[in-house]
């Protein structure tokens, strides 16, 4: 019955993607944050969340990425959300995500912004 | 449900299978499975209830053959908490607390209504889900 998160990541130039599928729980946001904080090691300093594959997200898995979040501004980084269901896309307006980190509705989209 | 790593999983499941029995549209009934997680997960990590269990019961209201809503209890036999203050009556014992308001916040914005009962004999979260839109 397990739905553990499986984690893809795209490197660029100058931008990160990390493709998600799969529940994003405290197991896979802290899988997300430890590709997360890799790359922030590597000096990525915008990194794109492609939810796509992801059709789940509970609390525990949104506190986790709010850390990356309140990272990405403590070293004057980015971190961008695309391709989120209506629900998850809910869930960060009412957990107040989207106030720190722009939301996309397609990959195109936000790298450009992300990379300007 | 026992308390086991991703029940809360299962019973969303559960919960989605019969929204859809009753032809609720998909993206309400993703609302109602993150509603259930997180009144799952809210007894997982902070009721301490001593028989590791998570009581799960759904009804259909509404008339025969005319249904209006989906209501869903969520209880535990833990300690309870303070509604008011929306933390753990006797703190958290988890090595890393996350704050049980998030998944309130989150349940009470996904669901149409929500009442929490708790006290020394466990917590019961009872929300309701409109089978359409703006109909509450």
């Amino acid at each position: 019955m397990t739905e553990s998160l499986n984690i893809t990541v795209d490197r660029r130039e100058g931008l990160a993607v990390i493709y998600t599928e799969g529940y994003i729980n405290n197991q896979g946001g802290e899988e997300i944050a430890k590709a997360a904080y890799k790359l922030i090691d590597e000096g990525y300093k915008a990194l794109l969340l492609n939810l796509a594959g992801t059709k789940i997200v509970n609390s525990i898995g949104i506190s986790i990425l709010i850390e990356i979040i309140e990272k990405m501004i403590e070293i004057d980084g980015k971190l961008g959300f695309c391709c989120l269901t209506p629900t998850i896309e809910k869930t960060f307006h009412i957990m107040g995500l989207a106030q720190y980190a722009p939301i996309f509705s397609d990959e195109a989209t936000a790298a450009a912004q992300m990379r300007s | 449900m026992p308390m086991v790593p991703e029940m809360e999983i299962e019973a969303s499941k559960t919960a989605a299978a019969i929204a859809d029995s009753v032809r609720m549209s998909p993206d309400r009934i993703d609302e109602v499975r993150h509603a259930v997680i997180e009144a799952c997960i809210n007894a997982l990590e902070h009721s301490h209830a001593a028989d590791r269990e998570v009581y799960v019961t759904f009804q259909i209201v509404g008339e025969p053959g005319d249904p209006e809503k989906l209501r869903i209890m969520v209880h535990d036999n833990g300690i309870g908490f303070s509604p008011e203050s929306e933390e753990p009556v006797n703190g958290g014992g988890a090595s890393k607390p996350r704050k049980r308001h998030h998944g309130l916040r989150l349940i009470r914005g996904m669901m149409d209504e929500v009442e929490i009962r708790s006290g020394p004999g466990g917590t019961t979260i009872v929300m309701s889900k409109m089978l359409k839109a703006g109909a509450s």
